[in-house]
């Protein structure tokens, strides 16, 4: 499951661009996380903050 | 807000704004939706544009310009540096914009051309019926509202999703993504009327790093850099922070933003029944230079005339739009979007040895034209053995 760290993310976008899903979107300045995500893990390496992480369904 | 209007436009930055004047000066009926507060921030952008490509669209205005550019410098992975001038010594070749308020003059002339304009309204799907878009279900502080239009303009950004609830994969490629991040800095010592790029795989792999110039003692100072170089520990924010240290110590950073910007192809197909796509929600950025205020405003407003026309015939099906993306495709930014694909594919896969070689061999330069095509044709013309390596772009270099 994807984690948004939304005391880093500056909402910029650049994670939903490259989501094969189309599980995430912008809205205005937080992030939401649909039930598409299959936690591939893509957007974490896109975010120029490191503000995703995808994490175990237990730890969440 | 009326329910149905002739032109809806998902988006305030230069796609949509010029979009909304250009469709609302020839007579439409046109109606822009934006979700953010305000238009143009925050600034996802380092601000940089011709100033022939900027007369386009625009008079310039003191107002919204920060600064203007006689020049750029490319500085190689040995620190080598290269400088481009124009022929015409003193002349200026660009400018560094204010967004903020550079976004907002297009939004006003949208406006006193006739548009309707909505702040802090998210389009939240499209209305489909017989699979034609016919205009979007909005979201307004806590309400939903459907507005029909006979033709959606998509100018939603490299966030984009309209398209993607209409049916057409958006997806960027993580190695095409310019994974980016930007300060604008203040008390430093720059060149004020220089934009300064900074090559090689330890600064900014498979990207670059960039000084833009916002006046005295300031300037955007940005990084983008591939998505798959990108993880934890090496992220844009990573390279910025390490370079920022090194080069601009006693600087104070003002403002601080991230951001992505595609490096990729443009979508196969800029449109469907009912909907045209236009700026960087069409993928349309320059590829190598990250370039998309001008790319924008050019689809913007093809988009618009050809909106224009297809509402006069009555048809506004996926083929009777064509003739937009046909028409951008066949334009000098669409040919510029190609060749600089491949320079840039070229480009990213030169070692930092090759980058320096490269560089050493030109120095200096006096473009007649300040362009990326000269830049390169001079390149070329100094180092014919390139061409062995790029194959497909030497027809556009002829
Ligand atoms: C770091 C960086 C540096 C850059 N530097 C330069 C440069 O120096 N020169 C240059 O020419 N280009 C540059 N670019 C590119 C340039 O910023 C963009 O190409 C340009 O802003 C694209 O304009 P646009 O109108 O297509 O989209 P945008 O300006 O992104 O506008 C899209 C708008 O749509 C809105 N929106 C999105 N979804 C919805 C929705 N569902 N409902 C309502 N509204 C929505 C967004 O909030 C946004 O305001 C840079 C980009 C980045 C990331
Ligand atoms: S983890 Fe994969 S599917 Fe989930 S939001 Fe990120 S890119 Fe999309
Ligand atoms: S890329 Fe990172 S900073 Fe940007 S919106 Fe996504 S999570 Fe937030």
């Amino acid at each position: 499951m994807l984690k948004v760290h939304r005391n880093i993310c500056g909402y910029c976008g650049c994670c939903v661009s490259v989501c094969p899903e189309g599980a995430l979107e912008l809205m205005d300045a937080y992030l939401e996380v649909s039930s598409a995500c299959t936690g591939c893990g893509i957007c974490t390496r896109a975010c120029p903050l490191g503000a995703l992480e995808v994490q175990d369904e237990g730890k969440v | 807000m009326k329910e149905r209007y002739d032109v809806l436009i998902i988006g305030s930055g230069p796609g949509g704004a010029i979009a909304a004047r250009t469709a609302a000066n020839a007579g439409l009926s046109v109606c822009i939706v934006e979700k953010r507060p305000a238009v143009g921030t925050p600034v996802r952008c380092a601000e940089g544009i011709g100033m022939d490509a900027l007369a386009e669209f625009i008079e310039p205005d003191p107002a919204w310009i920060s600064a203007e550019m006689a020049g750029a410098e490319i500085i190689a992975p040995d620190g080598t540096s290269m400088r481009l001038s124009s022929q015409m010594a003193g002349s200026k070749v660009g400018y560094i914009l204010e967004r903020k308020l550079f976004d907002r003059e297009l939004v006003k002339q949208a406006v006193a051309a006739g548009a309707d304009v909505f702040m802090k309204t998210r389009a939240a799907a499209p209305i489909l019926e017989d699979g034609y878009v016919c205009g979007a279900k909005l979201e307004h502080n806590g309400t939903v509202a459907d507005v029909r239009a006979a033709v959606t303009i998509a100018a939603d950004g490299v966030e984009s999703k309209f398209s993607r609830w209409c049916g057409i994969d958006t997806t960027v490629p993580l190695r095409e993504i310019m994974s980016s991040a930007q300060y604008l800095m203040t008390n430093i010592n720059i060149e004020p009327n220089i934009t300064v790029f900074y090559l090689g795989n330890t600064v900014a792999p498979e990207g670059y790093l960039w000084v833009f110039p916002k006046g005295d003692r300031m300037a955007n100072v940005g990084i983008g850099i591939s998505g798959r170089k990108s993880g934890d520990g090496h992220r844009a924010i990573d390279y910025l922070d390490t370079f920022v240290k090194a080069h601009f110590p006693e600087g104070k950073i003002i403002e601080s933003i991230v951001a992505g910007v595609s490096v990729c192809r443009p979508l196969e197909s800029t449109v469907a029944d009912g909907l045209i796509i236009v700026g960087d929600a069409a993928r349309v950025v320059d590829p190598l230079t990250g370039g998309g205020i001008y790319n924008a405003m050019f689809t913007g407003k093809l988009a618009a005339e050809t909106a224009v026309k297809c509402l006069k015939s009555g048809d506004v099906s996926k083929k009777a739009l064509m003739e937009y993306d046909q028409a951008w495709r066949a334009s000098k930014m669409g040919k510029t979007i190609e060749r600089n694909y491949k320079v840039k594919e070229y480009l990213i896969r030169q070692p930092d040895e090759k980058l320096n070689s490269l560089i050493r061999s030109v120095k200096e330069i006096d473009l007649a034209e300040m362009s990326t095509f000269n830049l390169i044709r001079e390149l070329v013309r100094r180092n014919p053995r390139i061409l062995l390596d790029f194959g497909a772009i030497k027809e556009f270099l002829a």
